[in-house]
């Protein structure tokens, strides 16, 4: 299993149980587990409304990549660690890694 | 104040609400169409305008603008009319059973039949947090630019790093007295063409660039005076202003049609699958808003409802008449 935390946008903190091998993004999972994100371009990296900051986590998802950076350019307001969910795969070594849920509109 | 009348009214302008003037339009039902967007299209053109479809009957590919682009031909020969850039908020119905619409401007459209094709709701801008934002929308805050002659001579402050921002830098810079363009970044990740532009115009000195800031405050009597301006080293600054257009792209929200006491599931419209009418007489729901038992949210879908819709709705436009069913292949598409 794959262990995250999340932090909603009221500063709830929840635990997310991922099995291991599936092939999904951090948007499908927390849309799978009924989080409110809109992901209104279904993961194009288009809408940014699947916004989130790492708050924990190995060094190298601290870095949006170029594709989330157009988007995020966007936004009024973005962290330094802000990332687009649906850029993110579920892998083995985000076991422990905390998130938070930005945006909300 | 605009007075509108029509046989039905479409809530949303995106693919499927153009489709239903088609459909409509060969029962020789005349549309208006109203959406909040200053174009239409819905998310095919606010959002992926470049993308290929690839699953549009007939079309192997086809761009999401060119296929809003010939959706607009295809409905030409009916005259729909539209109210774009206008959200609407209320809904009334008369004794008689038909309806009137009031948009956020104040227009009104007297109409038979009512067809939500909202989409995902009604594009709204993001707001950013600055103090006294909501005071003055409206007397100097603006979230698009509808007309840009209302900007010509003002002094004009712009917030923002996407590729609106730039565009309308560029744009208002010949008809503003003044352009400051404010973006939270140093640089800019828009188009190319765009950014340098911002960027010689701002050497020229017809626009000002106001880099590594964000606006934070707003001032004014009556109407919007003066910008507060906080740079990354919290220093604090001011610029005059007539108005600040903040643009931080749209995102879509369920909006006033959810107050309207139709029957709502997780934020869509549920409707009977016979003829996308929803709980409520004379008010269908068809696209992305509505669902049912294994909807599913694409274009094509859309389609096909328009086109049942477009049967069921005839009987309220004309109640006197018998409805026949022709192929357009024999009967052609004969305008009105
Ligand atoms: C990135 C992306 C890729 C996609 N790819 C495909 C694909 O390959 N194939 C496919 O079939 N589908 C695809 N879709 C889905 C497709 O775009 C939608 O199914 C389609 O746009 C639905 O059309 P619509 O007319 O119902 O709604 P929309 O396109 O959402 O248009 C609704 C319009 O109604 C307006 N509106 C809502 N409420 C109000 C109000 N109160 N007042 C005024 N205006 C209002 C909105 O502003 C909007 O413009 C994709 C979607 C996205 C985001
Ligand atoms: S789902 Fe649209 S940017 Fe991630």
């Amino acid at each position: 299993m794959i262990n995250l935390t999340i932090i909603d946008r009221d500063g709830g903190r929840m635990p997310v149980e991922i099995p291991e091998g599936i092939n999904l993004s951090l948007m499908e999972v927390l849309k799978a587990s009924e989080y409110e994100i809109l992901a209104t371009c279904g993961g194009m990296a288009l809408c940014a409304t699947c916004h989130v900051q790492v708050i924990e986590g190995p060094e190298q998802y601290f870095t949006p990549t170029d594709a989330e950076l157009d988007v995020l350019d966007t936004l009024p307001y973005v962290e330094p660690s802000s990332r687009l969910a649906c850029q993110i795969r579920i892998t083995e070594d985000m076991d422990g890694m905390v998130f938070k849920l930005m945006g909300g509109d | 104040m605009e007075q509108i009348t029509t046989d039905i009214c479409i809530i949303g302008a995106g693919p499927v609400g153009l489709f239903a003037v088609f459909e409509a339009g060969l029962l020789k039902m005349r549309c208006h169409l109203i959406d909040v967007l200053p174009q239409v299209g819905g998310q095919l053109s606010e959002i992926y305008p470049h993308k290929p479809i690839y699953d549009i009957p007939g079309y192997p590919d086809i761009t999401a603008q060119q296929l809003i682009d010939n959706l607009m031909l295809q409905i030409a020969p009916f005259n729909p009319t539209f109210s774009l850039g206008e959200r609407v908020e209320t809904l009334n119905r008369r004794e008689d059973g038909s309806y009137d619409i009031k948009t956020d401007d104040g227009t009104s459209v007297h109409c038979q039949v009512v067809v939500i094709a909202g989409g995902l709701g009604c594009f709204e801008p993001r707001k950013p947090e600055i103090d006294r934002l909501a005071d003055f929308e409206g007397k100097g805050v603006a979230y698009m630019v509808k007309n840009p002659e209302h900007f010509r001579g003002k002094k004009v402050v712009l917030a923002g790093g996407g590729d609106s921002a730039l565009d309308w830098a560029v744009f208002l810079s010949n008809v503003a007295e003044r352009v400051t363009l404010v973006h939270r970044g140093d640089t800019f990740r828009g188009a190319p063409d765009s950014a340098g532009k911002v960027f010689d115009l701002a050497k020229e000195g017809k626009i000002d660039l106001i880099l590594k800031s964000n606006v934070v405050a707003l001032t004014g009597d009556d109407s919007l005076q003066e910008i507060t301006l906080l740079d990354r080293n919290n220093q604090v600054s001011h610029i005059e202003a007539d108005h600040l257009i903040p643009l931080f792209g749209l995102s879509p929200k369920l909006g006033p049609i959810a107050e309207w006491g139709l029957n709502i599931d997780r934020s869509a419209i549920a409707v009977n699958t016979v003829d996308y009418s929803t709980n409520i007489e004379r008010i269908y729901a068809i696209g992305d808003i509505n669902t049912y038992p294994g909807k599913l949210k694409l274009i094509l879908c859309g389609f096909h409802e328009a086109a049942l819709m477009a049967q069921s709705a005839f009987k309220y436009v004309f109640p006197e008449q018998k409805l026949s069913f022709k192929y357009t292949t024999v009967y052609g598409v004969s305008a009105f």
